[in-house]
């Protein structure tokens, strides 16, 4: 039983910044696209906690071996919201996405975003290409936890400087969630003491 | 904006000096830095948008002065176009978009839909775009932010440079 308890901290965690993010006033002036791209980001965001959790093999009931497939589709999802996020913004506002996409744009939170960006494409290509590139496992091993780092570091970073469809709370407490997420797997940067 | 009170108070101060002095030196032509275009500014513009009374429905007020580099005479019937993601639209239509001429003050006023926050910030886009006016000025866009998503106002100083 005490196995439901993570479970359930972990599906508020996920859950409540997106259903306090459903009561923005903002959505009654957005169009569809738009308020799905953001929706797409604060969902990808909520995956930054589920990731390490599952890397680090935190969750209950569940093998190392399972938690290991579900990190794979996390961040299978993952790269999803992401791709979804930015081609939303590009439909909603062309202009704005060139200027962040080629780090010109006059608003500092859209360069942290798009280097997390970049760094998830990174890390979903490591994994991708995981049997197929001749690095030892401890090299791949820090290269993937660099990359997150800089996902959670960036997003986070993206996120705080951000006004708009989150409500503040939850955006701080899921932030705040994220940054402990990354230290919980930053030592893996070093070999295991055994 | 911000940036506008500074420059008005630059402005007022170095006239002040020049009055008092009793100097009429052409340098003075050099105190008036003219207002850089804004990273972003130009993004969702529409060239020649058309001048209206009102962008929608109102209840914002757009306000700004348009100035000559140098000395800082008003330049009237400077064709000034703005627009915003609103209450009533997205930056990219057509309908959030409109265009106003300056008086003999060289000031403007717009009465547009409420400014909310979009693309992370509160904040709006204006033009003065030499392809559509004949004063004879360097096209500058402008990306004003709003200090406060509730403001119900605006103020925006052009700095225009002769071509």
């Amino acid at each position: 039983m005490r196995g439901v308890i993570p479970w359930t901290a972990l599906a508020i965690a996920v859950a409540a910044p997106i259903v306090a993010a459903g009561f923005s006033p903002l959505l009654q002036w957005r169009d569809g696209i738009y308020i799905a791209s953001g929706f797409a980001g604060i969902f990808g965001m909520t995956l930054l906690l589920v990731q390490p959790l599952l890397a680090a093999g935190d969750l209950p009931y569940l093998s190392h071996a399972r938690a290991r497939r579900l990190h794979r589709l996390t961040g299978a999802l993952l790269l999803a919201a992401v791709v979804g996020h930015v081609v939303g913004l590009w439909i909603t506002s062309p202009p704005d996405v060139i200027d962040a996409l080629t780090f010109t744009s006059p608003t500092p939170f859209s360069v942290w975003g798009v280097i997390a960006m970049w760094a998830v494409f990174a890390a979903a290509l490591m994994a991708a290409l995981r049997r197929g590139i001749a690095v030892r496992p401890m090299t791949w091993r820090r290269m993937h936890v660099s990359l997150a780092l800089t996902i959670a570091v960036g997003t986070v970073t993206h996120v705080l400087l951000i006004e708009g469809t989150m409500e503040t709370i939850t955006k701080y407490g899921l932030s705040a969630l994220v940054l402990l997420g990354a230290l919980r797997i930053a030592p893996r940067l070093r070999p295991r003491r055994r | 904006m911000t940036t506008s009170f500074p420059r008005r108070t630059i402005l007022a101060t170095g006239t002040a000096a020049l009055l008092t002095s009793g100097l009429t030196i052409p340098t003075s032509a050099q105190t008036l830095a003219p207002t850089p275009t804004m990273r972003g500014g130009a993004n969702n513009y529409r060239p020649g948008a058309p001048i209206v009374d009102r962008i929608g429905g109102g209840g914002f007020l757009m306000t700004g002065t348009v100035l000559r580099a140098g000395d800082g005479a008003p330049i009237p019937n400077a064709r000034i176009q703005m627009w915003a993601h609103t209450t009533e639209g997205h930056e990219r239509d057509e309908r959030s978009h409109g265009a106003t001429l300056t008086d003999a003050q060289g000031r403007f006023q717009m009465d547009m839909p409420q400014i909310v926050p979009a693309f992370g910030q509160p904040h709006g886009h204006l033009a003065y775009d030499a392809e559509f006016d004949d004063n004879g000025f360097q096209t500058v866009f402008l990306r004003p932010i709003m200090s406060s998503a509730s403001d119900t106002t605006l103020d925006v100083q052009f700095v225009l440079q002769q071509t």
